[in-house]
């Protein structure tokens, strides 16, 4: 028996090890390759510990200005989903009883129907009424603040109204009815009695809008126009290379999120605590730390948190990695220049056994495939041609010049622009 | 007192689709009056409240207080004030914004409110307790908030449905005497719900007794108590003994009935079957168990039954003794506690005597299911 429940604790433990590891383990690794002074986002190998990606995306312009956009957006589809939700389930709740399920069913589809369709129907839409009107509604119908927000809410409208509805289940209608028959006119038992209800769940509403009009990337795709959103900027920037300043951006925000929910947590134990206090059911006891942190340890890890970032950006202000760097560098030249020689010695060896074998078979489509490679719609990337001369350059500008048997060695616009090409490496982490 | 506003209910009908909540009501309520609606649950006596509250229209007749007529008029426009069942005390508010929520949405001063919820919290004997929230006090204290708030909104006319039914017994009664008092005080038009007989009876001026949307009588409490219109209303109100049977013979208001089981019974006809029962009618008499006695030798003018003992209940002040009638008829009656020894009577014989007075009888109708 002892053994059993020893043994079923232990996959207990294992299963909640594998299960956090998915959870977490991605965004442990990105948070690390934030700090890694390697020019392509990576852990292995460790090159040197740096905080220069920070800066770089303090300084990325594009980025500063989607996150811009992405919070302005945010906030408009924040409050128009907010004001839809809560109208659409007041109604669901309290108007029309006989047709609940039909209105609910209409309310809910915007969420099963996918974003892109949502997206495209925002564009054409009020690209159709732009039209109708006239010019004079062109400049507002086609800016991309406004289409996004709208296109945005319309699902996440749908997400506030379950939020409402939840609460509103919880709600006496008897209260309105009280105020009414003190006197209170309908707007005034809507903004003194239900509306102060409603709050905690107009404030997570808020949040869960905001978050969810943050992370938008398919339905935006279609509107932003020239506002592009962050999600859309980090999408371009995936297209054409990206670097760990993205980590960078992604740390911070899991170190806020964090942040906000052991803040939050710390509020609600204060408020338990009080209230225990008041209620004289507070345990009695010495510490030496101050009251607000007695007994809360959600306070305790935010102030030490605050802390640790406090310190972590001071020592970011002096640290300087550059000696790493140049060692890193030093190390790479050495490693470089050993495997351009080893190639050079196995090139060799293969052009005596070309000699020997006579004509390569693969010879002519070899040849055809680097004749072509200009037209042909992928770049030439499946083109085997491109293997041995992408593979055998792990070098990049400080290789040798090929021999001429290698047309293919002279760089060319790859569809991932060049992001895989560990050449690059040496290039952007040098500097 | 008797310069209070009343309430008028005039042909009144309401009904939800096919169902008839309220049928053909009409009610006087003199103005300073404390009137209850008496009634099982779902007699139709809170729909009544609603309409005279203004939360819904009746689909005929008219509603009127002080002698207007309210057809549309909102429930927060009439001078009445409605003190939930639940009492509906706003839960994030403190107790004197409660109190004070009709002043508020007048607009008047944060000073003033909180003069007025001193004074009215001094009157419900909760003196410096108006910053707590609702959650924080008892039962008791919250139905006390409750009904300050409606008087803070100065009312011509207070409906109450129910406000004591989630109070242990103790605090009910004690709640009740309360309630009285303050009514008597302020002086305004009290309107209770309730299917508290007891309740009813104790506070009311004027009680009316309504069965499925029907109101069978309205009276004081001593009408309905001793004179019970309908078989419904004597069964509902208090305790009864009822024998079925037909009318032998009537004489002016007093009637000789052939009952089913316990032979002839001489009974009063209740005031208002007065020239409605015939000979040959069927027909219900009823008689309290404090109304039957031990027969003694000297009363000759009274009428008799006989029955045996079959258990007894000591009920502190008074026991309720079981017997069986020759028939098989099960009755109940009522005995002072005087220090007798009432289990010595165990399986006797009796012969029981009442005052024809005291007992009525009426055309045979619906009772209350108990």
């Amino acid at each position: 028996m002892k053994s059993n429940v020893f043994v079923s604790r232990l996959a207990l433990g294992i299963y909640l090890l594998i299960f956090f590891g998915y959870l977490l383990g991605p965004l442990l690794i990105m948070s690390l390759t934030a700090f890694n002074s390697n020019a392509f986002p990576s852990v292995s190998p460790w090159a040197c510990f740096t905080f220069e990606w920070f800066q770089v995306l303090f300084h990325d312009e594009r980025i500063l200005n989607s996150i811009k956009n992405s919070v302005i957006i945010g906030i408009g589809t924040v409050i128009l989903s907010v004001a839809m939700g809560l109208a659409a389930s007041l109604v669901l709740t309290q108007v029309w009883a006989k047709w609940r399920s039909t209105y609910y069913t209409i309310i809910i589809a915007p969420i099963l129907i996918p974003g892109v369709v949502l997206g495209i129907s925002t564009v054409v839409f009020w690209d159709r009424l732009s039209r109708i009107l006239g010019p004079a509604s062109d400049a507002l119908f086609h800016n991309g603040i406004f289409l996004t927000v709208l296109g945005q809410s319309t699902f996440i409208a749908s997400y506030a109204m379950l939020v409402f509805v939840a609460r509103l289940q919880r709600y006496d209608p008897g209260l309105t009815e009280a105020a009414l028959d003190l006197g209170a006119t309908h707007t005034q038992a809507f903004r003194k009695i239900l509306l102060p209800f409603m709050r905690p769940a107009i404030a997570s509403a808020s949040v869960l809008a905001f978050l969810a009009s943050f992370e938008n990337y398919n339905t935006t795709t279609f509107t932003f126009g020239r506002y592009p959103t962050l999600t859309i900027e980090l999408a371009q920037k995936v297209r054409y290379g990206i670097n760990p300043s993205i980590s960078a951006l992604a740390f911070i925000i899991v170190v806020l999120t964090v942040f906000g929910a052991i803040a939050l947590e710390a509020w609600r134990r204060n408020k338990l605590k009080a209230l225990a206090v008041k209620e004289g059911t507070a345990p009695v006891g010495r510490s030496i730390l101050p009251g607000f942190l007695r007994g809360n340890w959600a306070a305790v890890v935010l102030v030490l948190m605050s802390f640790a970032v406090i310190t972590v950006f001071w020592a970011g202000q002096s640290y300087s990695p550059a000696q790493c760097k140049q060692r890193v560098l030093e190390l790479k030249q050495a490693e470089t220049q050993r495997r351009i020689q080893e190639l050079q010695l196995q090139r060799q060896i293969k052009r005596q056994a070309d000699a020997l074998k006579g004509p390569d078979i693969f010879g002519p489509s070899s040849q055809s495939g680097t004749g072509t490679a200009g037209d042909n719609p992928f770049g030439g990337v499946f083109n085997p041609g491109n293997l041995e001369g992408q593979s055998g350059t792990g070098t990049g500008p400080t290789e040798q010049p090929k021999p001429e048997e290698e047309p293919k060695a002279a760089p060319k616009p790859s569809p991932f622009g060049g992001v895989f090409d560990p050449g690059n490496l040496d290039d952007v982490g040098g500097n | 007192m008797a310069d209070g506003v009343g309430v008028d209910l005039d042909n009144v009908w309401i009904r939800f689709g096919d169902f008839v909540a309220v049928r053909e009501a009409n009610v006087h309520i003199n103005g300073g009056d404390f009137f209850s609606f008496l009634g099982p649950s779902g007699c139709g006596k809170t729909t009544i409240l609603r309409a005279i509250s203004g939360f819904l229209d009746p689909s005929e007749g008219r509603v009127l207080i002080g002698g207007n007529d309210m057809a549309g008029i909102g429930p927060n426009k009439r001078p009445t004030a409605l003190i939930f069942q639940n009492l509906a005390l706003f839960p994030l508010m403190k107790i004197w914004e409660n109190i004070t929520f009709s002043m508020e949405v007048k607009g008047a001063s944060t000073a003033e409110r909180r003069k007025r919820a001193d004074e009215l919290l001094d009157m419900i004997a909760l003196e410096g307790q108006g910053d707590k929230l609702p959650s924080e006090l008892s039962g008791g204290q919250k139905q006390r908030v409750a009904i300050a708030r409606a008087l803070c909104a100065e009312p011509d006319v207070l409906l109450l449905d129910e406000p004591l039914s989630a109070l242990d017994l103790k605090l009910r009664q004690h709640m009740r005497t309360e309630l009285r008092e303050i009514q008597q005080r302020v002086g305004i038009t009290f309107i209770y719900i309730t299917h508290d007989q007891g309740e009813a009876l104790t506070m009311s001026d004027n009680v009316a007794v309504m069965r499925a949307g029907i109101i069978d009588q309205i009276g004081t409490g001593h009408d309905v108590y001793d004179r019970p219109a309908t078989a419904f209303v004597a069964s509902f109100v208090g305790e009864n003994n009822v024998f079925r049977g037909k009318i032998q013979e009537i004489q002016g208001n007093e009637a000789l009935m052939q009952s089913n089981r316990s032979g002839l019974l001489r009974a009063t006809i209740t005031p208002s079957a007065v020239g409605e029962l015939k000979v040959g009618d069927d027909a219900m008499m009823f008689i309290r168990p404090e109304a039957l006695a031990l027969a003694n030798g000297d009363s000759h003018d009274k009428a008799r039954i006989s029955a045996k003992v079959l258990s007894e209940e000591f009920e502190g002040n008074s026991y309720s003794v079981y017997l069986e009638g020759d028939g098989g008829k099960e009755m109940k009656m009522s005995m002072p506690n005087l220090g007798q020894d009432p289990e010595a009577s165990r399986g006797q014989d009796l012969t029981l005597s009442y005052d024809v007075g005291n007992a009525m009888v009426m055309p045979a109708g619906e009772l209350a299911s108990e």
